[in-house]
């Protein structure tokens, strides 16, 4: 597929999603089975992404303090979970990269 | 000034402050875009029409990985569910409106235009006021967001050249999710879900065709309500017998 071919795509998805009740005649509620699957569609769909590039950065499993990437974030976890501030989170968790793989490249602490 | 006119400026005004969460998104967007190899014309595209953040910021790795596009379009459709859920949300109060008007305000409904336009006619109702410009007020802060976007995904592209993969700007991914997700565990299935999904991504990272992220999400979800049937269970049988 092409990648206009799967902008397309991804267009028609999501704009489908978006219109899905909006666009229905007349007054539908959504069954509550459905309603309660979808309030967890957000957290797992994140922690998906972020678990393999944090536990697995390069292609082995690496739950030690050597994986700074883990290392950042956690520290990013701690500052979201204070402040819920996305740029905090963000700031704090390249930071903390930053200095981790500047003090492993030099050998480590 | 018509109401519509005052409608449309006092909802661009509301998305403001969350602004300040979109220009940094999409600049990352852009810069990420740019790193993985992907035209710039085909990424500002995706920020036009797609437009919604999480799901161009997952495409971006998969596309320049060379997953296949099935996989592209099937990670789109179960990142966007939520987006149904706001659809159910909203549907009640644009119920009034014409089809075209319904189309363009479900075009613009991103999580950050949901959540100021939800409010409003939740104000709305709250001082029984008559909702009856209140569309204007969903497209004044809906294309306010897309705007903004647009300008600074082409910021992004623009600096994307510029920035060596040294700098690991592709972890801001990571990290913003980590920013999104945090917030949502206030409670015992919602940590349940977000366990699950994490363990099962790490676990099905061999599978072929990236499918690890679909089989996660999924098992996430069911997990998640699982725990929270047991919840529901506890407090039904601690009601029945005191």
């Amino acid at each position: 597929m092409s990648p206009w071919g799967l902008v397309a795509g991804m267009a028609a998805i999501t704009f489908g999603l978006r219109l899905s009740i909006i666009g229905l005649p007349g007054r539908f509620g959504l069954p509550p089975l459905v309603r309660r699957a979808l309030r967890f569609v957000p957290p797992a769909v994140f922690s998906a992404i972020i678990a393999p590039d944090v536990l697995v950065p390069d292609g082995t499993l690496a739950v030690s303090l050597g994986n700074a990437r883990l290392a950042a974030a956690v520290c990013a976890a701690l500052v979201a979970w204070r402040t819920r501030n996305v740029l905090a989170t963000i700031a704090t968790g390249m930071a903390t990269l930053w200095l981790l793989q500047a003090l492993l490249a030099r050998g480590g602490p | 000034m018509s109401p519509a006119r005052t409608e449309l400026l006092a909802g661009a005004r509301a998305v403001g402050p969350l602004l300040l969460g979109v220009v940094p998104f999409g600049l990352i967007y852009g810069v990420l875009a740019r790193g993985a190899g992907i035209a710039a014309t085909a990424a500002q595209a995706m920020s036009a029409v797609v437009f919604a953040g999480s799901a161009q910021f997952v495409a971006v790795p998969l596309l320049g990985g060379g997953a296949p596009g099935t996989i592209v379009l099937l990670t789109t459709l179960v990142l966007n569910l939520r987006h149904v859920l706001y659809s159910a949300s909203m549907a009640p109060h644009l119920q009034p409106l014409g089809p075209a008007w319904k189309r363009l305000l479900a075009f613009l409904l991103t999580d950050e235009a949901y959540a100021v336009t939800i409010l409003r006619y939740q104000r709305d109702r709250a001082e029984a006021r008559a909702a009856t410009s209140t569309h204007w007020y969903a497209l004044g802060a809906g294309l306010t967001l897309w705007v903004v976007w647009q300008a600074s995904t082409a910021a992004g592209l623009y600096l994307g050249a510029q920035v060596p993969p040294s700098w690991s700007l592709e972890f801001t991914l990571a990290l913003t999710f980590i920013a999104l997700v945090v917030p949502m565990l206030s409670d015992a299935a919602g940590v349940t879900a977000a366990v699950t999904a994490g363990a099962v991504a790490v676990l099905g990272l061999g599978l072929p065709l990236k499918l690890g992220l679909v089989a996660a999400a999924l098992s996430g979800i069911a997990a998640g309500m699982m725990a929270e049937a047991r919840v529901s269970g506890r407090a039904a049988s601690r009601s029945i017998t005191p």
